[in-house]
């Protein structure tokens, strides 16, 4: 974590002069002068994000003595891996592994069919490709989780329960509608007489499809493979419902099932939680622009 | 599927008019429809069809393992004659307003303090951001220990207001879920309104400032009206999402103590994997579906249809 810090204060050094040196950007010239309030309610917040992050992370770095003797907030005083040792040892390189392979095999699908499809509707007409774009958009307003039901029985039909196909099958379905709209609002902006031009060398739809707008969209298909990646990876309740044994756990459930088992050994637990965070932490520290407006998705836009 | 062929095929028919719109031929349009395919059978196989499913097994009675039966009406009588559904109608209902309250100006003022352009600003920024990337389970987790009593927050702070029964107390547990909530979601929507507060044109404020508008009334008279839009889309994807705080609650409390945090998503999923009666817990699911339809609606009116779809998002 402290690594964490220091790189992100480097990328912006926080001088004592910065107030005076800023306004160059955005709303600068307004927020020139000192907000005392606001730098307060600032910092408040920081300390209500960061206070359980700083607890997790140094409990997890403590022995079940140091747990239970030193004060909660004090740094280890005999800082130890061990308790990671301990979750890399309960399977976690396993947990790890499956998100790994159904965070790929639904972004990865999501991603090129919803592109096909935003394409379409943005290059086609037709009361067909209207039709399909009203139901995507009708899919944005339904909260999917509330289909687990007849998804759960669906999945035991196709004989799917308990593999992680079962997982990526109906995250595949989820992410389709705001993937389809976010690449749609992209596919848009790319300037006509570019579809003309190709369609003019003799380029079929196809040709166009590939050659055109998915290297001109390729940022837009970044950010939502991104929004969508975080989703699968942090997501539960497919996992809870329709998978059973224990090496087909992904991470956040093999964290539930962990903290289950290992409930009095609280440091282990918390290892536990970083251990699983860390892939996307990596992820944050290397391309932090990207990963927040990936999240935003298309909302800000 | 096979009506959908024909609809594709009429244009086709007009395509023999000479000339006219050749980048829109019936033919491409076709081919077009054909991409569409590989989503729509997604779509339609793992979203409408459970959709449409969820209506009929609500009418069904089934243990999750047996055959399928029919209930009739069976199960929509036993479920609304239950008070257990106004329960959890209740407490979603009294989360998603109680979010939205603690979390809109919370974030609104965040989202304007992270736009500004002072150095330090940008650097509690990246630390803001920081519950993002957790899952729900890892932050429900590190939410159970950090308030245990005797080694947790309590103690570390030395506040002994902190050191109570959160998990064992109704109103304490519900506190603490808006509470977790808030932690976790507040940060989306900070950034969302970091990137509205962004596009505000920045001649507003000048203008403001040669008229001898203070910071206050600069806030009140220009980022506030100018985040419309901001406000409704950050509102409907807090109260849409709130419908499905289940991951969460579910880790955190387990519904718990009692029924005091059991939330329609939750009463769902227990009903129905816990219970073994997914019949009812179906009738759940299709409230859970209108409900969501409904408020997405109401939402998307208030901002009215221009800006369709950007702001809805169910899940």
């Amino acid at each position: 974590m402290s690594t964490v810090l220091k790189s992100s204060t480097e990328e912006v050094p926080a001088g004592p002069r910065a107030d005076a040196a800023a306004p160059k950007r955005g709303l600068g010239s307004r927020m020139r002068k000192l907000n005392v309030p606001a730098g307060v309610g600032g910092w408040i917040w920081l300390a209500i994000i960061i206070i359980p992050v700083y607890y997790v992370v140094i409990t997890s770095l403590k022995t079940q003595e140091g747990y239970f003797g030193q004060n909660p907030l004090a740094l280890p005083t005999s800082p130890t891996l061990e308790n990671y040792q301990m979750v890399l040892e309960a399977d976690f390189a396993q947990y790890f592994m499956n998100s790994t392979i159904v965070t790929l095999g639904a972004v990865i699908p999501t991603v090129l069919i919803s592109f096909m499809a935003a394409f379409a509707i943005v290059r086609g007409k037709g009361r067909f490709l209207k039709l399909v774009n009203g139901m995507f958009l009708m899919g944005l307003a339904i909260p999917l989780q509330a289909t687990i039901i007849p998804i759960y029985l669906m999945i035991i039909r196709l004989n799917l329960y308990d593999s992680l196909l079962a997982l990526m099958l109906p995250s595949i379905a989820f992410a389709i509608p705001l993937t389809v709209l976010i690449l749609s609002n992209f596919i848009r902006d790319v300037p006509n007489e570019l579809f003309e031009s190709m369609r003019l060398d003799g380029c079929s739809e196809w040709q166009t499809m590939w050659r055109l707008a998915l290297p001109l969209t390729r940022p837009a298909i970044v950010t939502v493979a991104i929004y969508n990646g975080l989703h699968v990876w942090n997501g539960f309740l497919l996992p809870l419902v329709l998978t059973q044994s224990p090496g087909l756990r992904v991470l956040p459930l093999a964290l539930w099932t962990f903290q289950g088992e290992y409930s009095v050994n609280i440091p282990a637990v918390l290892a536990s939680v970083v251990l699983s965070t860390l892939p996307i932490l990596v992820l944050y520290v290397v391309g932090r622009r990207q990963l927040l407006s990936g999240l935003t998705a298309g909302f800000s836009k | 599927m096979s009506n959908a062929a024909s609809t594709t095929r009429k244009p086709a028919a007009r395509a023999a008019r000479p000339k006219g719109d050749p980048g829109h031929s019936g033919q491409r349009n076709t081919a077009l429809a054909w991409l569409t395919v590989p989503a729509l059978f997604f779509f339609l196989a793992f979203a409408v069809v459970p959709l449409a499913g969820v209506l009929v097994l609500s009418f069904a009675s089934w243990d999750g393992i047996g055959a399928i039966g029919s209930a009739g009406l069976g199960n929509w009588f036993s479920v609304l004659a239950d008070p257990g559904l106004y329960n959890a109608l209740g407490l979603t209902f009294l989360i998603m307003i109680a979010s939205w309250l603690v979390q809109t100006p919370i974030s609104l003022l965040l989202g304007v303090f992270t736009a500004g352009s002072q150095r330090y600003r940008a650097a509690l920024a990246v630390l803001y951001f920081l519950p993002l990337l957790l899952s729900s389970a890892a932050v429900a987790i590190a939410f159970k220990a950090l308030l245990d009593p005797n080694f947790g927050l309590a103690t570390g702070l030395g506040l002994p207001f902190l050191a109570q029964d959160w998990l064992g107390v109704p109103h304490l547990a519900l506190g603490l879920v808006i509470f977790v909530i808030a932690w976790q979601f507040v940060p989306f929507h900070t950034l969302i309104y970091q990137g509205g507060v962004r596009q505000i044109p920045r001649s507003l404020y000048e203008a403001a400032e040669i008229d001898g508008a203070g910071t206050i009334k600069q806030f009140f008279h220009i980022t506030l009206p100018q985040l419309k839009y901001t406000i409704i889309t950050s509102s409907t994807l807090m109260v849409v999402g709130s419908l499905t705080y289940f991951d969460l609650i579910f880790v955190l409390t387990g519904g718990g103590p009692g029924n005091s945090t059991r939330i329609l998503a939750l009463d769902m999923y227990l009903r129905g994997f816990r219970a073994n009666l997914m019949g009812p817990a179906s009738v759940i699911a299709v409230i859970l579906v209108l409900i969501g339809l409904a408020l997405a609606l109401f939402l998307q009116r208030l901002g009215g249809k221009d800006k369709q779809g950007s702001q809805l998002e169910g899940m």
